[in-house]
């Protein structure tokens, strides 16, 4: 048993337009002390896959089937009350945007504080030393001249670690980040991310990194799943994703890559696309969701849809003409 | 840490709120139209807090000064019982402040509770909230004003309640629309995501970060309650006679237009500079507290 078991998670949602079908059968686990990244372009439906664990989807919309087991306990089925204890002390989520993610009434130790009292009952006192000394942890030089400060008087970077901060506070078991540096400069994310990494070897916290960036994936990442159109694609730790990748989505992400880039007919350097347009979610045809924007379709793709196959140790990917081992990015 | 350096402690200049204030001061000092509804506030302050204490009694008769004009005994002049119309200025200033400020607070107090909750549980509160708010909206403030305290009884304490109530539409839908604004920042989906509770979620998040534009709608609502009360007191609804309202003054003051004119100007003339100033004060406060300002 992992630490977190994902089975056959699908959700979707009512809209006006019908059933959207945002996550369809993923799954995956997590183990303590790994930081797994989801990835993808946008709609894949990897924010939705991580925001289902916590359960913070719209209730009343969403439409969720299979199974999330935290430690062995079902969270699908938890009542709210005991999901609400759940939230920011055993699972704990950073969002995407740091500058609006502070409440801007109050100051950012106020905020540390709050959440520790909320879970940890702890005294007034003993809440403002943890925050400064959360403050620390997530390399905030002068902490305790910073709790007194306001959401507006910090950095972008400064209010990310503040996030981050509330986030460990009470020491989650996994810890949710939603393209935390996607906000961020680039000289910064770095910066961000040692902290992401700092806190998975002092703590042993497990993270999920939402990301469509896989520059972070390589960077901080043990494990990886792909996503597309709300399925898995592909699902190997890192160094096996990058040395052999198999799906032809991969292959496509990679080859976008700047790195990647080859010289085009001017002399000048071209990044690699992927042609076409992601399926609408409104619809799940049968047959590979790639289909119409893969080099390597064939007939069968569109007959019946590939299953997550084993392609080696812990390596799967879903393709019926999945690119060689040898075969380079 | 080793990324401490990508960081610079100096990036942003470490701004308290004492700093904050005192920005937001000097921006709203520069401007003259706040500046001058400040000081018809201030004024209007003094007079209803420091007037009454100073003027002399505002019901003793003088039999032998009926309808005086202004003079160095009676500044404002007497009215026709021969009271001193400077002293029942000054204490009908202490009505009109009384009334403005207490059913501003009756109208806050009930109306925000309600707004706070409509716009958070939109689901079963928000429709039924909404449509009474809507159909008491429909209705003229001052004929709804006028209803209230003709049920309730013609007394300060009547004025209050039945212009607090009258303005409690307006709190609600303020407050409501601030919520829902709100209720989709990034912040208070990290407050969920903290495990917060509805109630504090609320309290802590919502209801501070709704704060500016309700204090404007006060001071929209007190000058209106201002006027309110002397309409009211004026038809006869409100405070009753021999208590001095500027609106109960304007009442006796009409029948005397061509003898004691100035009976009407002082009342007249007062109710307009009072209201004129929480208006502009008001004006002045929601250009500073708005956050798009940038300050």
């Amino acid at each position: 048993m992992s630490l977190l078991d994902v089975t056959d998670l699908t959700v979707g949602f009512d809209t006006e337009d019908g059933h959207v079908h945002a996550v369809k059968e993923i799954s995956f686990s997590l183990e303590e002390g790994e930081i797994l990244a989801l990835c993808g372009e946008s709609g894949c439906g990897k924010t939705v896959t991580a925001m289902a664990v916590p359960r913070l989807l719209p209730p009343h919309t969403t439409r969720l089937s299979g199974s999330i087991r935290l430690g062995g306990r079902e969270l699908t089925t938890l009542p709210e009350p005991l999901m609400r204890q759940v939230r920011g002390s055993e699972v704990s989520v950073v969002f995407q945007e740091p500058m609006t993610s502070l409440n801007p009434s109050f100051t950012v130790g106020f905020q540390i504080a709050e959440v520790l009292r909320r879970h940890e009952n702890l005294s007034r006192a003993a809440a403002r030393g943890r925050a400064v000394e959360l403050l620390e942890l997530v390399g905030i030089p002068a902490p305790a001249q910073r709790i007194k400060e306001y959401p507006h008087q910090l950095s972008g970077g400064m209010r990310q670690r503040v996030m981050i901060a509330i986030a460990v506070a009470c020491s989650p078991r996994v810890l949710i980040a939603d393209e935390p540096t996607t906000a961020l400069d680039v000289t910064i994310q770095a910066g961000v991310l040692d902290v992401f990494r700092d806190l998975r070897d002092r703590l042993g916290t497990a993270i999920i990194l939402i990301t469509h960036d896989l520059g972070v994936v390589a960077d901080i990442a043990d494990r990886a799943v792909v996503m597309y159109a709300g399925r898995a694609a592909e699902q190997a730790p890192v160094e096996e994703l990058f040395a052999r990748p198999r799906h032809p989505y991969t292959l496509g992400l990679m080859r976008a890559l700047p790195a990647a880039a080859v010289a085009g007919p001017a002399g000048r350097r071209r990044l690699a696309e992927i042609p076409g347009m992601v399926p609408s979610p409104l619809t799940d045809p049968d047959g590979c969701a790639f289909h119409a924007r893969c080099p390597r379709r064939q007939d069968d793709c569109l007959a019946a849809r590939p299953p997550l196959v084993r392609h080696g140790p812990a390596h799967l990917a879903a393709c019926f003409h999945p690119g060689h081992p040898g075969e380079q990015p | 840490m080793a990324d401490q350096m990508t960081v610079p402690v100096g990036a942003v200049p470490a701004a308290g709120p004492a700093e904050r204030r005192r920005r937001l001061w000097r921006r709203f000092r520069r401007r003259p139209m706040p500046m001058t509804g400040l000081v018809l506030v201030a004024a209007f302050l003094l007079l209803a807090l420091v007037g009454p204490l100073v003027t002399g009694d505002p019901v003793t008769q003088d039999y032998a000064a009926t309808l005086a004009p202004p003079s160095a005994a009676h500044p404002m002049g007497t009215d026709d019982l021969g009271r001193d119309a400077l002293a029942r200025i000054a204490s009908g200033a202490r009505i009109s402040l009384q009334a403005g400020v207490l059913s501003t607070l009756v109208a806050m107090a009930a109306g925000i509770p309600i707004g706070l909750l409509a716009g958070f549980y939109r689901r079963w509160l928000d429709p039924l909230v909404g449509r009474l708010v809507d159909v008491t909206l429909a209705f003229p403030f001052l004929v709804f004003a006028v209803g209230l305290a003709a049920i309730i009884g013609p007394s300060l304490t009547g004025v209050v309640l039945a212009l607090g109530f009258a303005q409690l539409p307006a709190v609600i839908r303020i407050t409501r629309g601030e919520v829902l604004a709100i209720k989709e920042m990034d912040y208070v989906s990290a407050a969920i995501a903290d495990g917060a509770t509805d109630g504090h979620i609320l309290l802590r998040y919502v209801l501070p970060n709704c704060a500016g534009p309700l204090i404007v709608q006060a001071t929209v609502a007190i000058p209106t309650a201002i006027i309110g009360e002397a309409t009211l007191s004026f038809l006869g609804l409100g405070v009753q006679p021999p208590t001095p309202s500027w609106g109960v003054m304007l009442t006796v003051a009409q029948q005397y237009l061509d003898v004691a004119p100035w009976l009407a100007i002082w009342p007249g003339v007062l109710i307009a500079l009072a209201t004129l100033g929480f208006n502009l004060l008001g004006d002045g406060l929601r250009d500073v507290l708005d956050p798009r300002s940038g300050l």
